[in-house]
């Protein structure tokens, strides 16, 4: 998982990369947890646009980690969902929970500034 | 002639054997020229079944689990069993969002997606004896486009 944290607008974006599954997820939700605590970020955003995978251990994954995130004050949104990510989060009601965002569409033009 | 074919794996509930044993299956079913959706299903179908006999059957103790799978014509049918701890009451485990272990973040989504990503779900169970899950799936025929190599089928 790759992390970066944009300083200005104080959001914390997560690039999972490998495939999400129950021997995988808790590697993800520590060092996501972490992270979050660790800036208190205003936005949190997870990118699946490398994930080739993922079960039902994603779902539980990201209401956690969108749950944590809320109670310390910030946003939580998906982005970059696959047509398998998609049907699975569809299905369990992930999306009527969880927005979804386009950010590249949202910071095109603008140069953002990464700290990590 | 109708094509048949057949295979059986017995692996420890260990949880880097989940991706192992949806890869496998993954490479076995290929052979019927899955789209991307099927294989993706049937893979998601597999390691819902597998991490469940894992996290509830052994309990994260040591025990074996059972794949056994056939091809028999356009059909794949998968059996994933393990001598684990059994089902008090399928009805509900079966139900969505119940989950037996709600404080490790389980959704209780599992046998749901094996319900809707397959044509066919059964679960047998005896307490103290064990769980037998047999899923079954028709490969249509179609004219693809986004026609998965096996290269593609053991990637993911
Ligand atoms: N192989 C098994 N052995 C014993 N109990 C099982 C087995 N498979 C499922 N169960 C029981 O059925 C319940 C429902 O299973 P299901 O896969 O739908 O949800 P879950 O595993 O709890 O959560 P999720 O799959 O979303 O992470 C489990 O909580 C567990 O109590
Ligand atoms: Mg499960």
């Amino acid at each position: 998982m790759e992390v970066r944290y944009y300083n200005q607008e104080r959001l914390l974006l997560f690039k999972v990369t490998e495939e999400i599954d129950e021997c995988k997820v808790k590697k993800i939700r520590r060092r996501a947890d972490y992270e979050i605590e660790r800036f208190m970020p205003k936005r949190v955003v997870f990118d699946f646009n490398s994930v080739s995978f993922m079960d039902s251990a994603g779902i539980g994954m990201v209401i956690g980690r969108y749950k944590q995130t809320t109670m310390l004050g910030g946003k939580f949104e998906l982005t970059n969902l696959t047509d398998s990510v998609r049907k699975i989060f569809e299905m369990s009601g992930v999306l009527k929970l969880i927005p979804e965002v386009n950010l590249e569409e949202e910071f095109s033009g603008t140069q953002k500034e990464e700290v990590i | 002639m109708i094509n048949e074919n057949e295979m059986k794996l017995e692996f420890l509930s260990k949880s880097n054997n989940e991706a192992f044993a949806r890869i496998t299956v993954a490479a076995f079913v290929a052979s019927l020229d899955p789209t991307i959706e099927e294989i993706s299903d049937i893979k998601t179908a597999v390691s819902e079944a597998v991490t469940n006999a894992i996290v509830h059957g052994y309990e994260d103790k040591l025990g074996l689990i059972n794949l056994r799978c056939k091809i028999q014509d356009r059909k794949i049918l998968i059996e994933i069993s393990d001598n684990g701890k059994g089902i008090e009451n399928i009805e509900m485990a079966k139900q969505p969002l119940y989950t037996s272990k709600p404080n490790l973040e389980r959704s209780g989504m599992g046998f749901t997606i094996m319900e809707s990503f397959m044509d066919e779900l059964k679960v047998e169970s005896v307490l103290g004896l064990g769980t037998k899950v047999t899923m079954s799936k028709v490969i249509k025929e179609t004219q693809k486009n986004d026609e998965v190599t096996l290269e593609e089928a053991l990637r993911g």
